[in-house]
């Protein structure tokens, strides 16, 4: 059985190991070097890539980390596609020539792929779509210029896929949560591909075989966010792209944090299954879901279970997760007002954190009733600063509470020293989000994104 | 006329379709190798054995090659010989090539790189500047040491004095397009080689001696890069000679790209430094001394390195008079990787050791800073030429005497010149330095007489708002607990020329065919800043024909030989002119021909507009071609372009080695967040000369693109080594540069565009370095913001990081 998909418009049917590239298969196989690859890892965007699903909008990709499988389905549309079939240019590209937006012209492919799907889905929010595209020559400057001045330019009728039905995927494409329970606990020692954002470069970087695999891009099922009552549902395969539209409005700073959360290539890879059960200590999701006091769901075959989610995190590197046994969703609370989020990174966007410090304290008549307060990036696990919660919980909500807590950040974490930071700058600036946490609360300007000149 | 239209870059249709072609793209003939380097995996030792029988037994896998297997040079160094392009058995850095694999795939030749097992007998690697102060590792024997006046009793007589020290980190070029090179062997063991490299000819040369060939059967074409800033001036070379090597032996098409990973593992990046200052300062702000020691951490091998330490020297100055200086410099060689070209070229480094001196100045004495600056500046040029009282200078090499070395690629920055007198008996300096005078001079001894940066600041106070602004950051910073704005100035003077004079010549090659299109050809390359532009529009105007009737050709050392690399910002300043002779070379031949058949003389032809002029007669450019081919005219030419009036010596550090300078100022706003560090470019504006520019749009690319890479050096641009040599920051992952968002939320770009004074083409100035420099006013802005944390020195270092503003609103606070 073969993966089928549409490139360019054209029906492609494929077959081979399935860990190779898209970008490795444009490139060396189809002659298409329009796309390029920068750095192989999914941090430059200069290999990015339209797809299309149907029912799921066209997103932008970065094909040097997607493999074939993940396109079952699908319809690609590289740079060469996004001009016209008699060689029209697209107004992006009509836009970008005009306005002086490339210089060498390596990045540009990514660019004006990025571009025209951001204007396809009529996303004039030029920043964060470009976010994940570098350029080294122009300062981004006439870049953001062209995309401004292509945006009122109707869309080319060209740039809409309808990828249809697929047929029948091969059996590492399970196409259910069933199917797929029903193969790991088959296979216990498969590697689980949902986004590949972080296996991808197990690939392209260590240069593992993965002989074994499965594909979760099938499982419709293990995807969505959903309000049951008062709590918000999100399965294991939806990406993060998904995920901020399914919280901006119930939890804006978790959203934020999300916006800043790698580019939009890669939250529309990335999956909020992935992010967590990877167990990384410096995944952005988990605190925030620590923080809202959020319910992992695990199930093997058809045997599932639940648990805090910070209980799955062990130690690093090793999660509460038997053979076999895979993540399945996510609830938290629908509802959290004092939920604040606050990554610190060396770049604001497309950079992993630092520090990611998330705080949830509820006050009941001027004393913390609940606090609950969880960071990355400062152990081994995404963990609670349970010493921090104690010295709150029952306190007055001032500043002279928030000064005597700061101490016990030292009893909660040592965090260690590396090229993103030092230790003692994650132990203090850990603590002086507290005090951020606190103005914010009471309304002060505490962020410098939200400054202007 | 073309020149001065803002026209768009000549391939950005291509570019924006995807078609324009970069190496990796070049279809390759059948059977085509690809090579990965395997490399040391310790910092510094010797290698005891290496185990290659697995890497054989990959699949994929042709061959495996070594130092020993390489039939002639093993040397890829563009300066002292000193850079094998396998391990000769020593090992000096993490990442230094060791071994080469060749095998039937990208893929399969990294993989194959991977399985082999390299022993060495560890040695303690020298990695930081005090670890080679105290091993005394160095290039070039002692330091140099240049002076100007008598620093000393100038320092011990000045009302205030202080001292400081300030840490500059280095730079990843992160070009888009990593380092590649494809060799496809021809008939009678000759070499075609595509290279992404900045100078074809030390390719062309290096490839010539790997194959133990004359340079005459390697021919090196590059169409393009995707982006060189520097790091494609040396880096290439190793690729282009492994791959050259392997297909001479093997008789196959071979091509070799760096993984990201490995790139920046394997290839140099900019010199960090460190720069100690003693300054004696008036009341008012005025320097009376300064004595500078610019500390160059070099890495492994001596690359461009000696250069590069030359010109941080020779922009200690900035754009200040200083009558009483010594600059003293330190190049220091460390087990890392040996730091190369990067735009600026030292400069930006020398230029940050004068801005944090006036920094630190203007602190002391609560001033501000942009008035301490303007009161230092140089007098202003004046039309009749400045003051011409000219300077003095001394300048001695503490040390050992220079070693003679032989002289190899001549066309390289590093080229090694041999010394004219009796080895190690020149001394200079010291007591034999004449007494000082002022003068509108350099510490080197060259006059100024274009300066054009009061004219220039003026404008800019003006336009940017600057002293409302500060204002009014100050009122908001009193109504801001946590966050903190900060608002500075900064101007950049910048030499342009070779400091190595001889390198500050071109050529180009024209052909005009009969049917009037016009091939045009020349020793430059383009990496994106528009050089190939620039030089078409200097051909269409010479020839008054549209744009559209030139044809830009891939450079190719078969076609223009000797070429100097694409460096220095001399592009289009050098070969504009050569192509400009070549053209109008051409024009006088068919202006004399034409002359002849229509009865008019030959000055009166004119060229414009597409037509030609003779004797009340007008008829199209091609109609002329081809009267002219008719005739028997000669219609393709080379022409050639030397900058006049330049004499150096960089070992006494006198002379003239600029033709003139580019200047440009900036005002940068920027936001910091005193708890975390965390901080924004709000606002910049820019003003930059850039003389008659050839081309407005291009220029303004260069300052804009400039500007973000220059603050992003300064700010998020962070490499970190462990301490056992290995670069942690090796993937854009870790290595920040800046994301479209970094952009300043205000950009305002001007060009300042009074003719240059110097004769250069059409009066244009050379952009492609000098607005890199711009961005140091976002740094000092940063300083500024720290500073309204508290009464404290902040010593901000660079990069200003996150972490490194906290510490620096820690040091203000006291």
């Amino acid at each position: 059985m073969a993966i089928r998909f549409l490139l360019n418009g054209e029906a492609v049917e494929w077959d081979g190991p399935p860990t190779r590239t898209l970008l490795d298969w444009l490139r060396e196989e189809r002659g298409l070097t329009g796309t390029k690859e920068g750095c192989n890892e999914g941090d430059c965007g200069a290999c990015t890539v339209m797809v299309t699903e149907e029912g799921g909008g066209a997103k932008p990709l970065n094909a040097c980390i997607l493999f074939m499988p993940q396109l079952h389905g699908r319809a690609v549309r590289t740079v060469e596609g996004i001009a016209g079939p008699g060689g029209q240019m697209h107004p992006v590209q009509e836009a970008m020539v005009a306005l002086h937006g490339s210089q060498c012209g390596f990045c540009t492919p990514g660019f004006i792929v990025s571009m025209a799907t951001a204007h396809l889905n009529g996303d004039t929010g030029h920043d964060d779509a470009l976010a994940g595209n570098l350029c080294r020559c122009t300062g981004y400057a006439p870049i953001v210029r062209a995309a401004e001045a292509a945006a009122s330019e109707p869309v080319p009728d060209w740039m809409r896929d309808a990828p249809g039905k697929a047929g029948l995927a091969p059996p590492y494409v399970p196409e259910s949560a069933d199917a797929l329970a029903e193969w790991y606990v088959e296979n216990p020692d498969g590697v689980l591909i949902a986004g590949a954002t972080d296996v991808g470069l197990w690939v392209t970087k260590s240069l593992r075989d993965l002989p074994k695999v499965a594909f979760l891009n099938g499982c419709a099922d293990l995807r969505g966010v959903t309000r049951e009552g008062e709590t918000l549902r999100i399965g294991a395969m939806t990406t993060m792209t998904e995920v901020l539209a399914g919280v901006r409005k119930a939890h804006p700073s978790y959203a934020e944090l999300i916006r800043r959360y790698g580019s939009v290539q890669v939250r529309s890879a990335a999956t909020i299954g992935g992010n967590i059960a990877n167990g990384s200590p410096i995944g952005d999701n988990p605190p925030a879901l620590i923080a809202l006091g959020a319910t992992l769901h695990l199930r093997r075959g058809a045997e599932r279970r639940e648990m805090p989610l910070e209980a799955f995190f062990l130690d690093y590197g090793k999660q509460d997760r038997q053979p076999g046994e895979f993540v399945e969703a996510v609830t938290l609370p629908a509802e959290a007002p004092s939920l604040r989020c606050y990554k610190l990174s060396k770049r604001f966007d497309q950079d992993i954190s630092a520090v990611c410090g998330c705080f949830n304290v509820t006050v009941t008549d001027g004393v913390v009733a609940e606090a609950r307060i969880a960071f990355g990036g400062m152990a081994g696990v995404p963990k609670r600063a349970a010493a921090v919660e104690a010295a709150l919980v029952g306190q007055p909500w001032s500043e002279e509470t928030v000064e005597a807590a700061l101490p016990a950040f030292g009893e909660d974490f040592t965090p260690m020293s590396d090229m993103r930071a030092s230790a003692d700058y994650r132990l203090e600036t850990a603590r002086n989000m507290l005090t951020r946490y606190y103005h914010d609360l009471a309304g002060a300007p505490v962020s410098v994104l939200k400054v202007s000149a | 006329m073309s020149v001065a239209k803002p026209l768009p870059h000549d391939a950005a249709p291509l570019h924006v379709a995807g078609t324009a072609r970069y190496v990796d793209d070049i279809p390759v003939p059948a059977g085509c190798l690809h090579l990965a380097f395997g490399m040391s995996p310790v910092a510094k030792g010797r290698v005891t054995s290496v185990d290659l029988d697995a890497v054989r037994a990959m699949p994929g896998v042709v061959a495996v090659l070594t130092a020993g297997d390489l039939p002639h040079a093993n040397d890829v160094s563009p300066s002292a010989h000193d850079e094998p392009l396998l391990s000769d058995g020593t090992v000096h850095y993490l990442g230094q090539p060791v071994f080469v694999v060749a095998a039937t795939s990208h893929l399969a030749a990294r993989k194959a790189a991977r399985a082999g097992t390299i022993d060495v007998a560890e040695e303690t690697p020298i990695l930081t500047v005090d670890e080679a102060l105290a091993a005394n590792s160095r290039f070039e024997g002692g330091p140099v040491v240049w002076t100007k006046g008598d620093p000393e009793a100038a320092l011990e007589a000045a009302p205030h004095r202080l001292t400081g020290s300030v840490k500059i980190g280095g730079q990843e070029h992160f070009y888009l397009e990593g380092q590649a090179a494809l060799a496809l062997p021809q008939e009678g063991g000759d070499m075609v080689v595509h290279s992404s490299t900045q100078h074809p000819t030390e390719i062309q040369h290096k490839v010539a001696e790997a194959i133990g060939t004359p340079m005459n059967a390697v021919r090196v074409e590059t169409r393009r890069m995707g982006g060189g800033f520097g790091g494609k001036e040396s880096q290439g070379n190793a690729l282009a000679c492994a791959c050259a090597v392997v297909a001479s032996l093997t008789g196959k098409p071979v091509k070799m790209r760096y993984d990201r990973d490995d790139d920046m593992v394997i290839t140099g990046k900019r010199h960090d430094f460190r720069i100690d200052y003693s300054v004696g300062y008036d009341s008012e702000g005025r320097l009376l001394a300064v004595d500078f020691t610019q500390y160059a951490r070099c890495g492994w091998a001596q690359d461009l390195s000696l250069p590069v330490a030359d010109r941080a020297m020779l922009h200690a100055d900035n754009a200040y008079r200083l009558d009483a200086v010594r600059i003293t410099s330190h190049r220091l060689k460390t087990n890392t990787q040996s730091a190369t070209a990067y735009r600026g070229f030292g400069g930006p480094q020398g230029m940050v050791g004068i801005e944090r001196v006036m920094d630190h100045v203007a602190r002391v004495l609560g001033k501000d800073p942009a008035e301490v600056r303007r009161l230092n500046y140089y007098a202003e040029a004046r039309a009749e030429g400045a003051d011409a009282s000219g300077g003095r200078f001394s300048a001695k090499v503490k040390g050992e005497p220079g070693k003679k070395l032989e002289t190899g690629d001549l066309a390289s920055r590093g080229a090694v010149e041999v010394e004219s007198g009796p080895s190690g008996s020149r001394r200079y300096g010291g007591a034999y330095s004449p007494k000082p005078q002022g003068g509108n001079t350099t510490p080197y001894g060259m006059e100024v007489t274009d300066f054009i940066l009061g004219d220039m600041t003026e404008r800019l106070m003006e336009t940017s708002g600057y002293a409302a602004r500060r204002a009014a950051v100050a009122e908001w910073n009193e109504g801001n607990r946590l966050l903190k704005k900060g608002i500075a100035f900064s101007p950049v003077k910048f030499g342009i020329s070779f400091t190595l004079s001889h390198l500050n010549q071109a050529g180009a090659l024209v052909h005009v065919y009969q049917d009037g299109s016009i091939h045009l050809n020349h020793g430059g390359t383009e990496m994106g800043q528009g050089l190939n532009q620039k030089v078409a529009q200097v051909a269409a105007s010479r020839f008054g024909v549209p744009l559209e009737w030139v044809k830009i050709t891939a450079t190719d050392t078969g076609k223009v030989p000797n070429t100097s690399a694409t460096a220095a910002s001399s592009g289009s300043d050098l070969n504009g002119m050569a192509a400009k002779a070549a053209c109008d070379q051409i024009r006088d031949r068919m202006a004399e021909c034409l002359a002849g058949l229509f009865q008019g003389k030959p000055s009166d032809v004119v060229f414009e507009g597409g037509e030609v002029r003779v004797g009340g007669e007008a008829m199209p450019f091609a109609r002329a071609a081809q009267l002219a081919y008719e005739n028997r005219v000669s219609l393709s030419a080379t022409g050639y372009y030397r900058t006049p009036g330049l004499s150096w010596d960089r070992v006494k550090g006198a002379g003239t080695p600029f033709f003139y300078f580019a200047y440009g100022c900036a005002v940068t706003e920027v936001v910091i967040d005193t708890l975390t560090g965390e901080n924004r470019i709000l606002r910049a504006d820019l003003l930059h000369d850039c003389g008659t520019s050839l081309n407005p749009a291009l220029d303004i690319g260069q300052i804009e693109g400039g500007y973000v890479q220059g603050a992003g050096w300064l700010t998020t641009e962070e490499l970190v080594w462990d301490d056992t040599g290995r670069l942690r920051t090796h993937a854009p992952s870790t290595y920040k540069i800046p994301a479209c968002s970094d952009r300043p939320d205000v950009f305002n770009v001007a060009l300042w565009d009074a003719p240059n004074r110097s004769e250069t083409i059409y009066r244009s100035k050379a952009g492609g370095e000098p607005p890199f420099m711009l961005g140091i006013s976002a740094w000092l802005a940063l300083s500024d913001a720290c500073a309204a944390c508290g009464p404290g020195w902040p010593d901000l270092r660079a990069p200003a990081t996150a972490e490194a503003v906290l510490a620096a609103v820690k040091r203000a606070r006291g």
